[in-house]
């Protein structure tokens, strides 16, 4: 990839793709709200959170490698061919590590926001 | 460079001085604005966003007078100023009225009026569409407002929660609202469609994704959000509406509904909305601060970061509303990290912010100051935030007047104050004439002592246990004197934005032209001769750089000499480039449509949709119904997908393009998908509606299920099914010009459509479902009845198709419509089998 000879097309990029760190944690989120209260509606019989808590930490392991992986690529990008920032020149690779730069951030962002989410299972043991 | 890639430079040489006058005349000729009493026919951008944001600045005065009597109210203790039902009015209307006629339209006005400039372009796409939601907001907007005058406004704030709204107020107000603000979501989302493809495909060539504006990419985030936002509300709406006018118990718990579902639905949408108005106020920030520091933006990815991470957070951010509705521990806590988390990217713009003031020569001036004053104000407010959004301190602060001091902080820092900026900062490109500078000075104190004086003491007074929404407080509780204080501090603030006002309208006949690019800013925008012109800009620049104006030698003098694209009209047309997403590629030369009045018609018949209903005047509303649809459909027929008079034109530079394209090049078939993503969020709405039921209900569904059982929605399916599958093959067979097989598939696709609908409806029809017994009858019902209303709209486009073809004007190579059609029955199609599978599916299952 580093070592791409070419420019990178435009058809390899997609903004889509730019959202993928948010929309797992979107998924993360909603999962992890939806198992509490479904558990809580329904499956708990003594008010005990255990099996949602347990749901709500594999679905953060899950979601934080996803989130993993969308910024390793993005900071594959940023990294193309070794430019620095701020990526403001009007070539396909400067396009190409600005939409790897914001995808890295995003997943950073994604990352704290879905250890967030996870942390209110952490600390809340009961459906009270 | 590879071979797809092209960067043209201008010509060295100018055009000889003849062709440019011949040029320009020719121009100025295609763009002319209707003149007399056809002013009003205008769909230009430049026009309709002056019309529009002048609209909702007539409406913040009235919402803003409102506020006054409310203050006048609450000044002394037992006061009679405004009696108990007046004052429930004027609260509800003045809460409706800032955010739904003021904050969220005018940042799309806004946008209509200037984002086509920043990115280059002559246009939006749709001008007949901006136009449309322009005097559908209008209407719908001096519906709602004048309904106090009538004694008739809503009263159940603005947020409507039932069963107040439901059980307790019988007048017309609640659906007034419930109606008119369907109505008028119904316009903001046209213009977020509008504003999306306009910022995705209308840029100026060679303005790749890494150098758009600022503005351009906040305003992107913010319509997709009015995208998934909005819809809840509307489905949240027809609920509710549905269960005022015909009694189908959706949220009325002895029937098994749950007025919790309602507030589910509104702040799904109420608080992505927050950031709806916000992120395009940050936008004039990011367009102002740069100007005034003489510098770049410092960190334009963190700022991407900052929209794009801003618009996923505050989707998970609703039930921070709802903390004391006894909701599990674990939900709120989930709701209370995601509101934390959403302060790191609003706290990131503010950094870059800072740092680029910090890194550029800043030069005051008006607009800044009220950058600055905006900035600190919500950062106050954003603080406050951070506690609220801490469930314990929550439920001691919710309902009381601390939470109304930090949303105004929020809002009238984060809002108001970047949108003034923007009115002195951008003013000279509306008429050529700059805003007073003394004035602007005058104002912002007196709005900055003024906004301080009133809401710094709420934050007391709330704490102290003043609740909102009461039209009175007895004496002597600690309430008297902050209340006092608060009172004089919105007049003084009313009296600012008075100041501003006079400052707006004052003629200034005499006053000369300001010089062109007064504030030496960077952005195409700024390439606006003084006074504007019509066409825009003389011709569509190439561009290379963030800040073309800064960095691109001579683009002013080449811009006004013709050496880019499309410096001519040859043929008399409005032409504009469409470029692709990324790149800015340039792939279609695109002619838009000029002055007309079906828009205002149009928009008119569809005003009657939504308000004949609210007094049940159901036939009033049918005929206005059928009239929308025929002016609407001749809208399309006359301005749409037209065949052009040659395939290809050179458009400057060497370039070549086609008139036509169809399919996922046309800017169409984009506007249909965008449409089409807001319309199934609000399905999904829906459909959350029946598992939220499931929830909170032992036997929901029913147990044994009492319908709409599983042989009639299959064969809907099935049958639906077939008529999607042959409305693709008809596409393809167009195409290949079978116009036999076309016109055989159509019409089969009609049929079986009609015959689907017929099946889906007969599930809960012979099952003898009521829907006013009980929310289960009601749901299946409603869903049945969305689908079949999609599979009648795709009927209509059907037979649309088949008229157009008939009529020569979509042949195999012209097949715009068709390829419209097919797309939106893909989601007929989705919307058919989801339906299915939930309402005959899920009772197997449950």
């Amino acid at each position: 990839m580093r070592r791409s000879p070419a420019e990178p097309p435009e058809r390899g990029e997609s903004l889509w793709r730019l959202t993928s760190a948010p929309v797992i944690w979107a998924v993360h989120f909603m999962l992890s709200y939806a198992t509490a209260a479904v558990w809580c509606a329904k499956l708990t019989a003594h008010g005990s959170l255990h099996g949602a808590r347990i749901a709500i930490a594999s679905y953060t392991v899950v979601a934080l490698v996803g989130i993993g992986v969308a910024g390793w690529v993005g900071w594959e990008r940023h990294t193309f061919r070794g430019a620095t920032l701020p990526h403001d020149f009007d070539s396909p690779a400067d396009r190409h590590r600005f939409l790897g730069f914001a995808m890295l951030l995003l997943a950073g962002l994604s990352a704290v926001a879905t250890v967030f989410t996870a942390l209110a299972a952490v600390f809340i043991e009961t459906c009270r | 460079m590879s071979a797809t890639e092209r960067d043209p430079a201008p010509p060295r040489q100018a055009p000889p001085l003849a062709v440019q006058r011949a040029q320009a005349e020719r121009l100025a000729q295609a763009w002319k604005q209707p003149r007399g009493w056809r002013y009003w026919s205008a769909v230009n951008n430049t026009t309709v966003g002056v019309w529009y944001t002048g609209a909702t600045f007539v409406f913040f005065l009235f919402g803003g007078a409102l506020a006054m009597l409310m203050r006048t109210q609450l000044a002394v203790p037992d006061n009679d100023f405004l009696s108990p039902d007046l004052y429930n009015q004027v609260f509800t209307l003045h809460g409706s009225i800032m955010m739904f006629l003021f904050a969220v339209p005018v940042f799309e006005a806004a946008s209509i009026l200037f984002l086509p400039a920043m990115l280059g372009a002559r246009e939006l796409p749709f001008p007949r569409l901006s136009a449309y939601g322009f005097w559908g907001f209008a209407v719908g907007g001096s519906f709602l407002c004048a309904s106090i005058f009538f004694d008739a406004a809503p009263r159940g704030g603005w947020f409507m929660y039932p069963p107040l709204t439901t059980a307790y107020q019988p007048g017309v107000g609640a659906d007034i609202w419930l109606l008119g603000f369907s109505f008028i979501e119904v316009a903001a989302i046209a213009a977020a469609v509008e504003l999306i493809v306009g910022a995705l495909k209308c840029r100026a060539p060679g303005m790749r994704v890494n150098l758009i504006p600022l503005y351009g990419w906040y305003i992107l985030v913010a319509a997709a959000m009015v995208l998934f936002a909005f819809p809840a509300l509307i489905a949240g709406t027809i609920l509710l509406e549905l269960e005022r006018a015909f009694a189908w118990p959706f949220f009325d718990p002895a029937r098994g509904g749950d007025p919790l579902l309602w507030q589910h639905l509104f702040w799904i949408f109420g608080h992505p909305e927050v950031y709806i108005i916000f992120l395009p106020s940050i936008a004039l920030v990011a367009m102002i601060v740069p100007t005034f520091a003489r510098a770049p933006m410092v960190g334009y990815g963190f700022i991407v970061l900052a929209a794009v991470g801003t618009g996923f957070l505050s989707f998970g951010l609703w039930v921070h509303h709802m903390y004391t509705t006894g909701l599990p521990g674990i939900s709120l806590g989930i709701f209370s990290a995601a509101s934390a988390a959403v302060a790191i990217p609003t706290g990131v713009q503010f950094f870059c912010f800072i740092a680029t003031l910090l890194a550029g020569r800043v030069t005051r001036s008006v607009p800044l100051l009220y950058v600055l004053g905006g900035l600190a104000t919500f950062v106050l407010g954003g603080l406050t935030g951070v506690m609220v959004a801490v469930a314990p301190f929550d439920f001691q602060a919710h309902d009381t007047y601390f939470v109304v001091g930090h949303f105004h902080s929020v809002l009238i820092g984060g809002t108001l104050f970047p949108v003034v900026a923007g009115l002195y900062y951008f003013f000279p490109l509306v008429n050529g004439k700059r805003l007073s500078d003394r004035l602007g000075r005058v104002a912002f104190w007196l709005m900055f002592i003024g906004f301080n004086v009133t809401f710094l003491p709420m934050h007391f007074t709330g704490l102290r246990g003043l609740a909102r929404r009461v039209f009175t407080y007895p004496e002597g509780l600690g309430f008297d004197v902050l209340n006092l204080v608060s009172s004089a501090g919105a007049f003084v603030l009313a009296a600012g934005i008075l100041v501003v006002a006079w400052d707006v309208v004052r003629p200034k006949g005499r006053q000369p032209y300001a010089e062109r690019n007064l504030w030496g800013a960077g952005t195409l925008e700024w390439l606006q001769e003084m006074p504007g012109k019509a066409w825009g800009v003389r011709s569509i620049p190439e561009i290379d750089h963030r800040y073309p104006l800064w960095d691109q030698p001579n683009v002013v003098r080449d811009v006004d000499e013709g050496r880019f694209y499309l410096p001519d009209a040859e043929e008399g047309k409005r032409e504009m480039i469409v470029t692709t997403p990324i790149d800015a590629r340039p792939t279609q030369c695109l002619r838009v449509p000029g002055p007309s009045y079906i828009t205002l018609l149009a928009a008119v018949f569809t005003a009657g949709i939504f308000i004949f209903p609210t007094y049940k005047l159901w036939w009033p509303m049918a005929i206005s119904a059928a009239l929308a649809l025929g002016t609407i459909l001749v809208w399309l027929w006359t301005g749409t997908a037209a065949i052009p008079e040659k395939e290809e034109k050179n458009v400057g530079l060497g370039l070549t393009l086609p008139l036509y394209v169809s399919g996922s090049a046309s800017v169409g078939w984009w506007a249909m998908f965008i449409t089409m993503l807001g319309i199934m969020s609000a399905f999904v709405s829906l459909v959350f509606a029946y598992f939220f039921y499931w929830t909170i209900h032992e036997d929901f569904p029913p147990d044994p299920s009492p319908g709409p059982g599983v042989f009639w929605p299959a064969v809907g399916a099935g049958l639906l099914l077939a008529a999607w599958a042959l409305t693709s093959l008809a596409r393809r067979w167009n195409r290949q010009d079978r116009a036999a097989a076309f016109y055989t598939g159509v019409l089969s696709a009609s049929g079986l459509a009609v015959a689907g609908a017929a099946a889906l409806l007969a599930g809960p029809w012979v099952t003898g479902l009521d829907p006013a017994s009980h929310v289960y009858p009601a749901i299946v019902w409603l869903l049945v009845i969305w689908t079949v209303l999609h599979v009648a709209l795709g009927l209509v486009m059907q037979l649309y198709c088949l008229a157009r073809r008939i009529a020569g004007r979509m042949t195999a190579r012209h097949d715009i419509d068709i390829a419209n059609v097919a797309l939106f029955w893909h989601f007929v199609l989705l919307t058919a089998v989801v339906t299915v599978l939930v309402i005959a599916g899920f009772p197997l299952v449950a």
